[in-house]
């Protein structure tokens, strides 16, 4: 099943190289269905998921691959994965609608983004540290071609940018992968038998290191401040489907790694250096909430707020690692924070990013001081806007509140320190307001003048997310039930 | 029964939320007002049924804890008075809001829905859901007419300030959590010593920022730019109110630490003071009441912090009940004259006598006058007071003089027969703000009656005998203020507003703007903020970012030395050594042909001629062999002899 999920995209995209006698219109349905199936697959499986317990998997497949290093097709799923698989498929289903009118080589446009959601639904499903590393570095490549390919201003260069420093932290990441097989006794890369064996434990040093380079290898894909430099010019020059996808997905295979393989399989070196882990944390936060808000091109300002999201991420997993008797229920609250954070920051970012990519299809420009009182001639874009700028300052009623305030409270808990990070949901709340203000109020001039509202394809792909945003954020409980018990699982294996 | 009112306590919430909703975001304007009001008047009469049946429902949430909404004494008084002053604001408002009406309607729904959540939540989740949620709805309230750019500015104003106090409550959270209180209100005084503080703090932090106590007052300034049945309901009965609900929800925390009660106390009667001086100063009448309605919720915030619940509850809902009446009469001058300048509306009070009389009411019980409602209120918390502190009770009395002063200024402003010079004055400020109508409608009188009968009744919360039985039901033994006190207060009322009559009211200059609170704000705090934004957005820009495309230039430069050294040293190198093996192949082929190959024929020539030489002796005659054999002989002993 999972096997299917994964590689039916592939196949189709495989079609859609093979056959170019199809028409335009025909490979952009092909990938809608295509999108549509994949997400009703996954739906079935929530509806049939059960938690696996500690130390398991649902759905699980193996098949040998690489034996000589005993590296094997190992998937499956567990509340961790499993709502950022759901995610995923629905972040690429609406970018789909999405792109219903584009133009620009529909074809091969929809078998890149059919490549990328095979890829990114593998990594988020592998069992096994070589599979992860591989589609890993596959979404690195995919994602280059569709901003060289489909990117607007200096697109080449933001390509290269993102492209060769994201692909020299996977080296890091793989060099972190290499030292946990050789420590590992018998030598193996599987993920489950890893995190079982704890290799390096009691050794500070080398565990330090694999850890570092693991830590590195993630933090530039996440990405966390210092490391962020690659994220604004790679959004900004982006396509709009492109940078849903940048922001809703493939940041997340940064802080996923994290919670699936830094953590449980190195949970010493974890406790040991989890300050640090805090206080990047906090200052991702903060940092990426402050150049949010000297910003004024719209599209860097939502690249920036998403180092703060992602910081909330970072901050809370490290506040996990801050191990204390009485704190329990507290780490696993944060935890649980941080993968709806994920979830939630997915689809609320992923709609931002194709809102914006309209002002740019339409006006040209993602510059605020260009627009002003948008919302006389486009009303719908003013609404939408509106709620997916209210959902990502964490505004209660949507998804953002339900994860910052799990966040926030675990990990005060835990770490009272990653209280500085407060100050982060008041910028933003500051930014997004002052951006709203700049494009959608007062007299409709610039830019804004006759402007088109958004289109039924738009207003179907932007508003399905941000109805699931509204979803979670009244009706959190499908989502955490799922996520809770694996949340626990992590703490209890951060605290071995 | 229970059934029934669970399902009424849901719904009481829920359905003002989804009507809200789907007004907010469709744009039929014409049910609009109708769907709303029937709306808010089944939300009305679901407030009545919860108010008696006190029914209990919870739900799983997160954090470990329930969505846990209940109605005790404390809610059953606030949430009926939400309830009825929301659907009077919106009949009002049928009158003041041409356009845009579902929206307009939805928004104000979504925010009932809020603060109906927030006077029924039991725990922190639902708490903080809710408390935002009327943070957001405000903000696009205040900043509905959003053509106009400072009335938005004014709503991200509200917003943002009123969410900075917000994160007090997400610091509570934590700290109760890490205290083992668990996130339950009730449960939060249980906490551990250490956290307990945390959770007051942030408690109280939050509280003070929607109630727009001191230092937080300045948004609520601001927050008068939005349409006055927005400032009816929002800055009277609901968003600050339920500030000085929720420090009179956590009284027992509050009072648990030592020092968050007094310090609460005294917050409240400093606001009470200055901002009553501040209304005192102000030449608008909505920014009159919106610095009265600061000074009022003082008095609410002291009655918590001097554990007079009882007093402070029934302070909020009898201001509740004054304020919005005189917001909406400020709203019908607005809409008729297009002033709400104080000047601007001389005499005003003769012209639409049913506003002229309820809105005299609502000024002389916000003046203390007995015995309308704020006069038995008000002394319900002063009674508290005294009992504490003299020097708290002193200001209290003061702040209660300042409010009988400011009322009596907008009374004989609105009574006045001026002379002619000075109507002409009045009427020249007509228009300045909107294009008056000239006339005040049904629905904008209506409320107005039912809202004066409020003002006029209500202080009996605080009197007995049903003063005694409300405190009883919020666990309190009553206490009831001496009638010399009760007599002085009526008198001082009394005294300052003869006072005002015989001579106007000084209006400090230096109290107009609010005690420069804004500009404090954004001296000290936003200024510094976004100047730190820019320098690290630029820091990001010029360094960061010049330290990464810095890194991989100078991994380029070093590729192109590499490849120069390869081309003119490793290449160079190769081809030097290639051209000299050839140079000296080519020399050894010359020193090959020449030499080597000369010396060899030369062995071979010296060779022949040896050999030739060598043939000579060869004689073939025994004779000449002799003779040679002889002589190796002789030279062989010779040899022999001569090296012995």
């Amino acid at each position: 099943m999972l096997s299917l999920i994964v590689f039916l995209p592939l196949a189709a995209a495989l079609a859609l190289v093979a056959v170019p006698r199809l028409g335009d219109a025909v490979s952009r349905w092909v990938w809608v269905v295509v999108a549509a199936v994949d997400l009703a697959l996954v739906a079935a499986v929530w509806l049939r998921y059960e938690d696996p317990g500690t130390g398991r998997l649902a759905f699980e497949e193996r098949a040998p691959w690489i034996p000589g290093v005993n590296s094997s097709y190992h998937i499956g799923v567990d509340g961790l994965s499993l709502p950022l698989v759901a995610m995923t498929a629905v972040i690429f289903l609406a970018c789909a609608v999405f792109a219903l009118r584009e133009t620009d080589r529909p074809r091969p446009q929809a078998a890149l983004f059919l490549f990328l959601q095979s890829v990114s639904l593998g990594l988020f499903v592998a069992a096994d540290l070589i599979l992860f590393f591989l589609f890993f570095d596959l979404s690195i490549v995919g994602m280059y071609f569709v901003i060289a390919g489909w990117g607007h201003n200096d697109a080449g260069r933001s390509a290269m940018k993102f492209f060769l420093y994201t692909f020299l932290g996977s080296l890091a990441l793989l060099a972190g992968f290499i030292g946990l097989y050789i420590a590992a006794e018998p030598h193996t890369f599987d993920m489950v038998e890893l995190a079982e064996q704890t290799p390096l434990a009691g050794s500070s040093l080398g565990g330090g290191l694999v850890l570092a380079a693991i830590l590195v290898g993630l933090a530039v894909k996440t990405p966390t401040v210092p490391f962020h430099t690659w994220l604004p010019p790679a959004h900004t020059d982006a396509p709009a489907i492109g940078s849903a996808v940048l922001a809703g997905v493939l940041l997340k295979m940064g802080t996923y790694g994290l919670v699936r393989i830094a953590m449980p399989m190195l949970p010493e070196a974890w406790r040991a250096w989890a300050w640090v882990i805090v206080v990047v944390g906090i200052v991702s936060v903060v940092y990426g909430a402050l150049v949010a808000l000297a910003q004024t091109d719209l599209k860097r300002m939502v690249a920036y707020t998403s180092v703060n999201h992602m910081g909330y991420v970072v901050l809370a997993v490290g506040a996990a690692g801050m191990v204390a008797d009485d704190t329990a229920q507290a780490r696993a609250i944060a935890v649980t924070g941080a993968v709806t954070q994920m979830v939630s920051h997915g689809l609320v970012t992923g709609a931002l990013f194709l809102l914006a990519g309209v002002l740019w299809e339409r006006a040209g420009t993602y510059d605020m001081g260009s627009y002003g009182g948008l919302a006389g001639p486009a009303p719908r874009l003013a609404t939408l806007f509106a709620v997916g700028a209210f959902a990502s300052l964490g505004l209660p009623g949507l998804s953002g509140f339900i994860a910052e305030f799990q966040i926030f409270t675990g990990s005060i808990a835990a770490a009272p320190v990653t209280a500085l990070a407060l100050v982060g949901i008041l910028i933003t709340a500051a930014l997004f307001l002052r951006a709203l203000q700049r494009i959608f109020t007062g007299p409709t001039r610039g830019a804004s003048v006759g402007f088109a509202d958004l289109r039924p394809a738009e207003l179907w792909s932007v508003g399905t997310l941000l109805v699931l945003s509204l979803l979670i954020g009244v009706l959190p409980r499908p989502l955490l039930d799922v996520i809770e018990p694996a949340a626990e699982v992590v703490v209890e294996l951060v605290g071995r | 029964m229970t059934v029934m009112a669970q399902t009424a306590l849901w719904l009481l919430v829920l359905l003002p939320a989804v009507v809200g909703g789907a007004l907010a975001l469709s744009r039929s304007d014409r049910a609009a007002a109708a769907v709303s009001l029937a709306t808010a008047a089944l939300t009305a009469a679901l407030a009545v049924v919860v108010a008696l049946a006190r029914p209990q429902v919870a739900m799983p949430f997160m954090a470990g804890s329930d969505l846990a909404l209940g109605v005790d004494a404390l809610s059953a008084l606030v949430v009926p008075t939400v309830a009825f002053v929301t659907l009077l604001a919106l009949v009002f408002s049928t009158g003041e809001i041409g356009e845009s009406q579902a929206r307009f309607h939805g928004l104000m729904l979504l925010f009932a829905s809020g603060a109906l959540m927030t006077a029924t939540a039991q725990t922190l989740p639902p708490l903080l859901f809710a408390w935002e949620v009327m943070g957001a709805t405000s903000f696009a309230l205040v900043g509905f007419w959003w053509r106009e750019e400072h009335r938005v500015s004014a709503g991200v104003t509200a917003f943002v300030t009123t969410r900075a106090a917000d994160v007090g409550i997400y610091l509570a959270a934590g700290a109760a959590l890490a205290g083992g209180a668990g996130l339950a209100l009730a449960d939060l005084p249980d906490g551990s010593e250490g956290w307990r503080h945390v959770a007051a703090a942030g408690v109280l932090v939050a509280a003070l920022g929607k109630a727009a106590q001191l230092p937080f007052s300045f948004w609520l300034s601001r927050a008068m730019e939005g349409p006055s049945s927005v400032s009816a309901l929002l800055h009277s009965a609901a968003m600050v109110a339920m500030g000085g609900y929720l420090l009179l929800r956590a009284e027992p925390l509050l009072a648990s630490t030592g020092w968050a009660a007094p310090a609460t106390a005294w917050v409240g009667a400093l606001t009470a003071l200055l901002l009553g001086a501040v209304a005192l100063a102000q030449r608008d009448l909505k920014q009159l009441l919106a610095a009265s309605t600061s000074a009022q919720l003082g008095f609410v915030v002291m009655g918590a912090g001097l554990a007079s619940v009882s007093g402070g509850a029934a302070h909020l809902v009898a201001h509740a009940s004054t304020k919005a009446l005189l917001f909406l009469a400020a709203g019908a001058w607005l809409t008729a004259l297009g002033t709400r300048r104080l000047t601007g509306l001389l005499g005003v009070a003769r012209r639409w006598p049913l506003v002229g009389w309820t809105s005299t009411l609502g000024l002389l019980s916000l003046a203390g006058v007995a015995p309308l409602a704020l006069w038995a209120t008000k002394d319900a918390v002063l009674a508290a007071a005294l009992e504490t502190s003299p020097w708290l009770y002193a200001v209290g009395v003061a702040a209660a003089a300042l409010a009988a002063a400011y009322a009596g200024k907008v009374l004989v402003l609105l009574w006045r027969r001026a002379p002619e010079p000075e109507r002409a004055v009045a009427e020249g400020h007509h228009d300045e703000e909107e294009q008056g109508t000239r006339r005040v409608g049904l629905p904008e009188q209506a409320p107005l009656v039912v809202l004066a009968f409020g003002a006029a009744l209500l202080g009996l919360l605080a009197l007995p005998p049903v003063g005694d039985t409300v405190a009883r039901a919020l666990g309190e033994e009553p206490v009831h203020p001496a009638p010399l006190e009760m007599a002085l207060s009526a008198v001082v009322a009394l005294v300052v507003l003869a006072l005002v009559w015989w001579r106007p009211a000084p209006e400090p200059a230096w109290l107009r703007g609010w005690l420069g609170l804004e500009v404090a704000a954004h001296t000290l705090v936003v200024r510094p903020t976004v100047a730190l934004a820019e320098s690290l957005a630029r820091f990001d820009d010029r360094v960061l970012d010049r330290v990464v495309t810095g890194s991989a230039e100078a991994v380029l430069g070093m590729a192109r030395r590499a490849a120069t050294f390869d081309d003119r040293v490793l290449d160079g190198v190769v081809e030097t050594t290639a051209g000299m093996s050839v140079r000296a192949a080519e020399r050894a082929g010359r020193v090959d042909g020449r030499w080597l190959d000369g010396a060899v024929e030369g062995v071979a020539t010296a060779t022949r001629r040896l050999g030739r030489l060598a043939r000579r002796p060869q004689t073939g005659q025994l004779h000449q062999y002799y003779v040679q054999a002889i002589a190796v002989l002789a030279v062989g002993v010779l040899l022999l002899v001569m090296v012995r």
